[in-house]
């Protein structure tokens, strides 16, 4: 499992570089999501794969995994949207003020 | 050597006032006064800044006692002490007398800019500046930490770079204010630089401390070098020669800040700083070589230069300039006896300069020139000011019975039988009456072109008496100008003495101040000098002639500022060449920089046991199954396609969308239904936003990369992916150490919650997670600045008819539905302590719920009903989130402590409540409120467009 889970997540990560060195902003946005996806899953992994129950403290559980890793993870996701928006906002401003969607639009040739 | 048992008594029994703070803190304060009234009115501004010039003086007249009793007054707060910067203040009798002339001649300055300064110019930013200045030259006199004082320092060259670009309208102005800030700036580098030396090399940077270590420093190797910087610190901002040269174009200032800066603080600086460094630095060859020749050249050059000055403020500059050298000479000389009529020089040149820059003021206000060839027999237009501008001069000639004439007296009598000159024992003397001689040339230039030679000639303006309380100043220092002439002793005898204890490193000669010493040499010479002086004048028209056939342009500011464009023109250059302005460019740096980074730490780890081991960690590797396969598969698929087909969007988006279905699916299979829920609705309004956004981007991008950037990239993004995989495998099979059992074992008892996640958010962590929200609203916010008001036209077409714009369907099933996802939402929200859930869930809930709405039915119908302000929103958001902080402060608990107990409401089940879910609700409405401004912003553009279309129709 653990070489399944790392190759899942180093192809996740190529592939999110990959579209991020494209010239297009949307793809530079949907490889910036690809890389957010596998950096949020690395780090919610650091919990490592054995534990067998969610992190509630209720009666009858046992095993649970490290709660910490989550809740960072969780408002990475939450400020990840707010990134990709942030970044579709510039996206558009410098698709109305240069009029194409060149990731280098404005730079002289 | 009494003054410095007294300062370690200082030291021991902590004989600190915080009234040594309060001089500091008075002008600081001021501005913040100043800022405030000039706002109200112009004269309410001006009694804002007298009143904290005032006020620090009090507290200066306040600590005078003490230092007249021979001790040094001593504050100190810890700043940064493992460096050794401590926020040390220190007034010694030194400092009493400089701070009593800042803030006293400030004030001054206060009340004469009022009336100087047009009336239009409300003055706010002109106090401003001025107090800033004030307190910079404050800061550098009560310093008793030398890299405090450089910090001081730096605050004079920035506050005077702005008071003489003042009239920033004016070019000459700003080449006048960028060439004084290079002179004075470049100087205050080398201070700097000598500061951090001589603390390297005393051990301390501490002045009482270095002063104890004086030999110590002289006799080390470094003390050239630490010297020379300390020098060229001082010599830059005393105008010394070569550096004289910002300080005659300074005089585009207005005349109160030359009156200010420019003869009695800011060129005193530098000669401040030979005073306090006198005990420490001076006694030696080289101290004497070097202080002693350029006091003299910048003495004689300055005086010659000002008798060919017609420019009033020119006289007057290039006469600062030499009166400046003469206190450089005289410290130079290193006697006991020169040293004090260095200090005794300072106090007199500040009065009387400051008091003929405001009289050259005053006529250029009444007659509206300054050029001296332009006026005549102003005497009779303004007796009263005439008669203050002679005394003034004549003080700075040396005439007997005024103030100027005992320092310079004093000066004499140093010359002569200097210890230096031995063999040569005219040649200092002869010096001095030279000097003597071009000062009496100009002074007497002044009085006769001003307010003499023939009738008044026709000026700009037809010149009458000023405004009397524009005279007052300078009535208060030429009285000041009488009152030491005639009674020295009486007046200077005492701040002089205790000053001079200050600066002079061993015991202080007996200072005889009196008019009248009897009949010796220093008075031959001063007869000498009137009279050659005189004569000197009398032939200044040959002066001018050789002037004219002469003409250089040494001090011209233009050599100055070609340099300066060049200077600039090659940085930008360098930029350009450093900085590209390619994203593609600093991202594929960027990846290559982490990758190299990776390689080289896997190079350095000793292979011995073979790779595969430093791989593996001892942990037991996990069975995989079935479903692990097929969703891996997916993810593969799905990662693969989003590249693959990035060019058709909506499908690249379908497949990403996949992609992070995968990814929450894993958080659920490994235990982290929290996060597999929010990463779900993140998902949902993620692709809601990017398919809003489709419309506006070209279909096909308008470059294309080639073959070989698509190989490179290829590659680079291959060699990390690699390494993200190795990183992982590596990590998962280690075991590590955690605080998760302080989380569990706590959870419920500290934070009264069983969901260990949302306690950790909500209370453990709370503190960071009031940061993110305040991000996520940061991020909102900045959308919405880009995209408000911007225009952006969607690809041309049919339209749709209105009517079949949002499909019946699911506009029918939306409306029922919202109370129902609202439900939802408050459910997810309220059992979120204690089950997956909480605010980010709910929040992103209901945001789905909400604009789903729009989705079906369109903005101008949802926006109608709905009327959410959502940047209201994300404010009261944060603003619950941050209250639930405060109020714990109000039990005496710190910021963001929880309580919690269990209440029983109607109709719902008895359940517990902590404070922490007020903090939650905050963290509920940011959410909500990111997400739908992000979400109408966008649908906003659409309207807009919708707007535009018919107009362009028209047209």
């Amino acid at each position: 499992m653990e070489v399944l889970v790392s190759l899942s997540l180093g192809l996740l990560s190529a592939c999110g570089i990959y579209l991020m060195l494209r010239p297009t902003t949307f793809s530079v946005v949907l490889g910036l999501t690809l890389l957010s996806y596998a950096v949020n899953a690395l780090i919610f992994f650091g919990a490592r794969l054995k534990s067998t129950a969610p992190p509630l403290t209720i009666d009858g559980l046992s095993g649970q995994t490290d709660p910490l890793p989550q809740a960072l993870v969780l408002t990475a996701i939450v400020i990840g949207f707010g990134m990709t928006a942030y970044l579709m906002a510039l996206a558009l401003k410098g698709k109305a003020e240069s009029g194409t969607d060149h990731v280098d639009a404005g730079r002289d040739p | 050597m009494p003054r410095r048992v007294a300062a370690q008594t200082a030291v021991q029994h902590g004989m600190s006032n915080i009234s040594l703070f309060l001089i500091l803190l008075a002008p600081f304060a001021g501005i913040f006064a100043v800022s405030v009234a000039a706002g109200f009115s112009r004269s309410l501004g001006a009694w804002a800044a007298g009143a904290s010039m005032a006020a620090g003086l009090v507290a200066a007249l306040q600590l005078a006692p003490q230092v007249f009793s021979g001790s040094v007054v001593l504050w100190r707060v810890a700043w940064l002490p493992e460096w050794g910067l401590d926020f040390a203040l220190r007034l010694d009798g030194l400092g009493l007398l400089f701070v009593v002339l800042i803030l006293g001649i400030g004030l001054l300055i206060v009340l004469y800019a009022a009336y100087y300064m047009p009336q239009t110019d409300n003055l706010g930013r002109f106090y401003i500046a001025l107090l800033g200045f004030a307190g910079g030259m404050l800061g550098i006199v009560l310093a008793e930490n030398i890299l405090l004082m450089v910090v001081f320092w730096e605050v004079t060259s920035l506050t005077s770079f702005l008071l003489i670009a003042y009239k920033y309208a004016d070019v000459e102005a700003r080449i006048a204010a960028r060439l004084s800030l290079a002179m004075t700036g470049g100087g205050g580098l080398a201070l700097l630089a000598g500061a951090l030396l001589l603390g390297h090399v005393a051990g301390s940077y501490d002045f009482s401390v270095i002063e104890d270590r004086a030999g110590l420093v002289r006799d080390n190797a470094l003390y050239p070098v630490i010297l020379i910087l300390f020098l060229l610190g001082a010599f830059t901002k005393s105008a010394q020669f070569p550096f004289h040269v910002w300080l005659p174009h300074a005089m585009a200032a207005p005349t109160p800040v030359s009156a200010y800066l420019h003869s009695a603080t800011m060129v005193k600086a530098g000669v401040f700083l030979l005073a306090r460094m006198y005990p420490i630095l001076a006694g030696t060859e080289l101290w004497f070589v070097i202080v002693s020749t350029t006091g003299a050249i910048t003495f004689l050059y300055g005086a010659y230069i000002a008798l060919l000055k017609h420019d009033l403020k020119g006289l007057l500059a290039y006469s600062t300039i030499s009166h400046l050298g003469l206190i450089t000479l005289l410290f130079g000389l290193d006697t006991p006896l020169a040293a004090i009529a260095g200090v005794f020089h300072i106090i007199n040149h500040a009065i009387f300069k400051a008091s003929l820059f405001m009289a050259a003021g005053i006529i250029d206000h009444e007659t509206g020139t300054r050029d001296m060839r332009r006026m005549a027999g102003l005497f009779k237009a303004m007796p009263r000011t005439a008669i203050l501008g002679i005394l003034a001069a004549a003080s700075m000639a040396g005439v007997p019975l005024l103030n100027g004439f005992l320092s310079k007296e004093m000066f004499f009598t140093a010359t002569v039988a200097h210890p230096g000159f031995e063999n040569a024992i005219y040649l200092l003397p002869a010096f001095a009456t030279i000097a003597g001689m071009l000062s009496v040339a100009y002074s007497v230039r002044f009085v006769h072109d001003v307010f003499f030679d023939g009738p008044v000639k026709k000026t700009p303006k037809v010149p009458h008496e000023p405004p009397v309380w524009m005279r007052l100043p300078i009535e208060v220092l030429v009285g000041l100008v009488l009152i030491v002439g005639f009674l020295p002793q009486l007046s200077v005898g005492p701040i002089l003495h205790t000053a001079a204890e200050a600066v002079l490193p061993g015991p202080v000669p007996d200072i005889k101040l009196a008019v009248w010493h009897g009949f010796n040499l220093p008075l031959v010479m001063t007869i000498m000098a009137f009279g050659l002086g005189i004569l000197q004048f009398s032939r200044r028209h040959k002066l001018y002639a050789l002037r004219d056939r002469f003409a250089f342009a040494l001090t011209s500011p233009v050599a100055f500022e070609r340099f300066y464009r060049a200077a600039a023109r090659l940085s930008t250059a360098l930029l350009a060449f450093a900085d590209t302005q390619s994203l593609q460019r600093y991202l594929a740096l960027f990846f290559s920089f982490a990758v190299i980074a990776g390689v080289w730490a896997w190079v350095r780890i000793d292979l011995t046991g073979g790779g595969a081991t430093v791989l593996t960690g001892p942990l037991p590797i996990l069975a995989v199954d079935a479903t692990a396969v097929v969703a891996a598969a997916t993810l593969v698929f799905a990662a693969l396609g989003t590249v693959v087909f990035r060019h058709d969007r909506l499908k690249a988006l379908i497949y990403m969308s996949v992609a992070g279905t995968v990814v929450s699916l894993a958080f659920l299979r490994f235990h982290a239904p929290d996060l597999a829920m929010t990463q779900l609705s993140v998902e949902v309004v993620t692709i809601l936003l990017l398919l809003m956004c489709l419309r506006y981007l070209p279909e096909r991008s308008a470059r294309q990369s080639t073959t070989g950037r698509r190989m490179r990239d290829g590659l680079l993004a291959t060699a990390a992916g690699t390494g993200v995989a190795a990183l992982t495998y590596a990590m998962l099979t280690r075991p590590y150490e955690t605080i998760a059992a302080y989380h569990m074992a706590n959870a419920k008892p500290l934070g009264g919650g069983t969901n260990v996640v949302n306690v950790i958010l909500v209370d453990f962590r709370g503190y960071d997670t009031l940061g993110e929200i305040a991000v996520l609203a940061m991020a909102a916010l900045g959308l919405h600045a880009l995209l408000s008001g911007t225009r952006m036209q969607g690809p041309g077409g049919p339209t749709l008819a209105s009517a079949d714009r949002y499909p019946i369907m699911l506009a029918e099933l939306m409306r029922p539905l919202l109370p129902l996802s609202l439900a939802v939402a408050a459910y997810i929200f309220l059992r979120g302590h204690n089950l997956p859930g909480g605010g980010f869930i709910a929040g992103l809930v209901a945001a789905v719920a909400l604009v789903l709405q729009y989705v079906a039915q369109g903005t101008d119908f949802a926006g109608e009903r709905l009327r959410i302000n959502t940047v209201r929103l994300l404010g009261i958001g944060l603003g619950i989130a941050t209250l639930t902080g405060v109020a714990s402060f109000v039990f005496g608990y710190p910021f963001l402590t929880s309580t919690h107990g269990y209440v029983t409401p109607p109709v719902i089940d008895k359940f517990e409540l902590a404070s922490a879910i007020a903090f939650d609700l905050g963290v509920f409405l940011v959410v909500i409120g990111t997400v739908l401004l992000a979400l109408t912003e966008l649908a906003g553009l659409r309207r807009a467009e919708d707007v535009a279309v018919p107009a362009k129709g028209d047209a």
